[in-house]
């Protein structure tokens, strides 16, 4: 999510392949590095509720998400 | 001896010419960057469909990320209810399996806390998600807004929280306006249950085991 834009496509690939997920290693450590935060929308296992997840590494996010949202940290306004 | 230091010198500086050639280079280009345009015709046009656009796909996001019932509830209503993790003891949740409090998430308001069972108001909290990147201008469509804060609500409420600015409700919320869309959701509630549409009525945080 972008200020003034909305959502922005960073970067896409299958993370199966050596230099995609290079590319989406790379990608992710840039927004974070701008001081954005990363969550992956997910279904809680035993409610069935939707919720994110919030994920620091690349390595937290979880087998099989389909996408990571990035946005601006909250702050107090 | 002189010569030595002469040749270390030049070569010292041949090793050093693409670094300085790089950053002079980044130089000019963040003054020619920060150089306001002299030619009207290079001063970017407004482009008054971008925000509408930019909101359709803050929208469909939004969606593609809920569920269908809070998707339901933010077409409808304009906000939505997240209900918090927390209780101090498991007869805090009221109705029995939901939440002890939950959350009203407006897009660009303070988001409101209260007591499902008694409506109760509690506080509101003032967060914002500013634009970290760009000139600070801007800030994110309106249901960006709401899907961050249902992000970092759903993710990690105490952080969210702690980042938070607490008031007592009626700081920047008109108190009497948030009783009345607390009484629009629960009318909203009882039509959809009786249209067959809220089979599992969403009681904020029913079922979630954790509690603190």
């Amino acid at each position: 999510m972008k200020p003034g834009h909305g959502e922005i496509l960073l970067a896409e690939g299958d993370p199966r392949i050596r230099e995609e997920e290079e590319r989406l290693i790379e990608e992710f450590r840039r927004q974070l590095d701008e001081g954005m935060w990363a969550a992956v929308p997910t279904t809680n296992t035993g409610s069935g509720r939707r919720e994110a997840q919030l994920v620091k590494t690349y390595g937290d996010i979880p087998t099989g998400a389909d996408r990571v949202i990035f946005f601006p940290r909250a702050s107090g306004g | 001896m002189l010569l030595a230091l002469l040749a270390l010198a030049l070569i010292a500086l041949v090793l050093a010419t693409p670094i300085i050639v790089r950053e002079v280079s980044r130089w000019r280009d963040r003054r020619a960057a920060r150089r306001p345009p002299t030619d009207p015709l290079e001063v970017p046009l407004y482009d008054p469909g971008r925000e509408r656009r930019a909101e359709q796909r803050a929208r469909e996001l939004l969606r593609s990320c809920v569920n269908d019932e809070e998707w339901a509830m933010y077409r409808d209503l304009g906000f939505i209810r997240v209900g918090g993790r927390h209780a101090r003891r498991e007869a805090d949740r009221t109705p029995p399996g939901g939440s002890a409090y939950a959350y009203l998430v407006y897009p660009h308001k303070p988001i409101v806390a209260y007591v499902p069972g008694s409506g109760q108001l509690l506080s509101e909290y003032c967060v914002e998600f500013p634009d970290l990147t760009g000139s600070g201008r801007h800030r994110l469509p309106a249901s960006d807004d709401v899907l961050a804060k249902w992000m970092a609500l759903t993710s990690d409420e105490d952080r969210v929280i702690r980042r938070a600015n607490m008031h007592l409700v009626g700081r920047q919320l008109d108190p009497a306006r948030v009783r009345r869309d607390l009484w629009r959701l629960a009318e909203w509630e009882r039509r959809r249950l009786r249209s067959g549409n809220g089979d599992a009525p969403a009681r904020p945080g029913a079922q979630n085991p954790r509690s603190k």
